[in-house]
């Protein structure tokens, strides 16, 4: 194993502990949009997906370069839109009932 | 990779957590899903000095991106608050298929057979990435009512299912020890779709968010997994976040319908004929008490407390509106109106709350389950609008119902019970609920807006 593979293990496993970290208290009515966020997050994927699209120099992967690019796009746009609408309601709702008790 | 772009991820990474961080407590929730936002574009930017472009390859990138974002704007905006748990789930997949794709796409690159650091990770993001993107699929049409959210199982089902899955770690140990043919890369992507379908098939309707969620910490695991492919520090660390983060979530959520996991995965739950005390009596001995609009209005109105129950018949019906209209019109009379909110009411977790947030139900009004279960003895009328196996008392009495053991809201405890339903039908999980033939139980049948509307009505003529 060489050094980077070897930094790449380690920032692998330190995100595992961080990632369960993170989240361990979080209140039930929040699963739904977590879920959501840490979906559009995934959505990272796009990177990769850019990273080979990119260097394409045969129609197979331009083909398969087009399809990753589209998916990943689909995944991190709507992912955040969709997050923000669910959480859009909560906050509004929250912000007003305490404009109300002023 | 240059320090300028480590340095650019390391604070996508930083923004990602911080992101997360926010997302798990109401206050900041919003403002985390725009912090995580926020690195997602600086680690895109950072990412364009990689690039070194075909013509070929600027022109399909760009297009991708061009096609993707209005699409992915467009459903996210468009989609209705009672679908977003599918939607979510076609986020989810197509996330998991890029991430198989971009795995096949490098296998493809590589001119000599590619080592064990390559293959390893690369055989990984097209199996989980391919798993989670046919299992989404899947999930979003039991969602979406495109195939029955009934279990569907079969004679000898794990047997193929465990086939497909040793078909699978077979053609896997072949590519990374010796054979990199295209042939290959193929039939690993076909079998983990067909393991995707087969895995979710034997899973209820009502067990969805939790298997979308385990099939979101798939996709951050094969994301994960072509960061080490590609070399990639932003991938590798957001994935693993996903990934880790995501199963402890699944886990949640599991825990908040008192079930393990393995018992929703493997359980063919819903399948299981209802246990043995109660359903022997059989449904035709059992006499139901329905009652008009008229004689529920009027018991409401000279209510003192009032305690509705939501479930996912209000989300079908887009009833949230009606049902505020119902508790204005009581309040109005001096009448006491709370929501008690089940964990799981409805298709996911929080998607209650979200619904009567837009109709602009008062955040003090929506109760939990643990602060409301012992008021439910002092209200006059619990009012349960399309909700049914969370209310189901087989989950304390009967210990053979496969939802024993699930916490449920005390609905039993109140002096009146009044059951919205469209109709007999048994709720999701697919169980009889004896509360239904409770003497002081009245149906009210129909659509749950329209119930609710004459209610309104009802209440105001009394």
């Amino acid at each position: 194993m060489n050094a980077g593979l070897f930094n790449e293990f380690t920032f692998f496993i330190l995100a595992i502990f961080v990632g369960i970290e993170v989240i361990s208290k979080v209140p039930t009515i929040l699963h739904t949009p977590l879920m959501s966020g840490t979906n559009a997050i995934h959505g990272i994927i796009l990177v990769g997906a850019i990273l080979i699209a990119a260097s394409a120099n045969n129609p197979l992967q331009i083909v398969l370069g087009l399809v990753a690019v589209t998916l990943a796009t689909i995944n991190v746009v709507g992912g955040f839109v969709v997050t923000d609408r669910m959480l859009e309601m909560f906050k509004g709702r929250q912000a007003q009932s305490r404009q109300e008790k002023k | 990779m240059n320090l300028a772009i480590a340095f650019a991820y390391l604070i996508a990474a930083v923004l990602f957590i911080l992101g997360l961080k926010q997302l798990s407590s109401p206050k900041g929730a919003r403002q985390g899903n725009q912090t995580a936002a926020v690195g997602m574009v600086i680690a895109l930017l950072a990412t364009l000095p990689l690039l070194h472009f075909t013509t070929g390859g600027l022109t399909v990138t760009v297009l991708g991106i061009v096609i993707g974002a209005p699409l992915g704007a467009v459903s996210a905006r468009r989609v209705k608050m009672t679908a977003m748990p599918q939607m979510v789930a076609a986020f989810n997949g197509v996330g998991g298929g890029a991430a198989a794709l971009v795995a096949v796409s490098e296998l493809l690159s590589q001119t000599s057979h590619p080592a064990f650091a390559i293959a390893f990770p690369s055989v990984l993001s097209i199996v989980i990435g391919g798993v989670s993107f046919a299992g989404s699929v899947m999930a979003f049409s039991k969602l979406q009512a495109l195939i029955t959210g009934t279990p569907i199982t079969y004679p000898g089902q794990q047997i193929v299912n465990g086939l497909i899955a040793l078909a699978i770690v077979a053609i896997a140990v072949a590519i990374i020890a010796f054979a990199s043919i295209p042939l290959y890369f193929v039939a690993l992507l076909v079998l983990a779709l067909v393991l995707g379908v087969a895995f979710v098939l034997p899973i209820g309707g009502a067990d969805m968010p939790v298997v979308i969620s385990l099939l979101n910490a798939f996709t951050g695991l094969a994301v994960a997994a072509s960061g080490f492919v590609l070399g990639n520090f932003a991938l590798i660390v957001a994935g693993t976040l996903v990934g880790a983060s995501g199963t402890l979530l699944t886990k949640l959520m599991s825990d908040a319908m008192g079930r393990s996991l393995a018992n929703v995965l493997f359980g063919a739950f819903g399948s299981l004929v209802a246990g043995p005390a109660g359903a022997g009596a059989g449904a035709e001995a059992k006499t139901v008490r329905s009652g008009t609009a008229e004689d529920v209005g009027t018991m409401l109105a000279y209510s003192r407390r009032v305690i509705i129950v939501p479930g996912y018949g209000l989300a079908v019906a887009q009833a949230q509106h009606a049902a505020r209209e119902l508790a204005d019109e009581l309040e109005k009379r001096g009448v006491e109106v709370e929501y008690a909110i089940h964990p799981v009411a409805g298709r996911m977790p929080g998607h209650m709350n979200v619904l009567l947030a837009e109709a602009n139900v008062p955040y003090e009004q929506l109760k939990e389950m643990d602060e409301i279960n012992g008021e439910f003895k002092f209200a006059d009328v619990a009012l349960v609008v399309g909700a049914n196996d969370v209310v189901n008392p087989a989950a304390h009495n009967s210990p053979g119902s496969p939802i024993y053991g699930m916490p449920i809201l005390n609905v039993e405890q109140a002096k009146n019970i009044v059951f919205m339903k469209r109709s007999m039908r048994p709720g999701f999980a697919g169980i009889d609920n004896d509360l239904l033939y409770d003497p002081k139980t009245i149906m009210l049948f129909g659509d749950a807006k329209d119930s609710l509307t004459k209610l309104v009505a009802a209440v105001k003529a009394a």
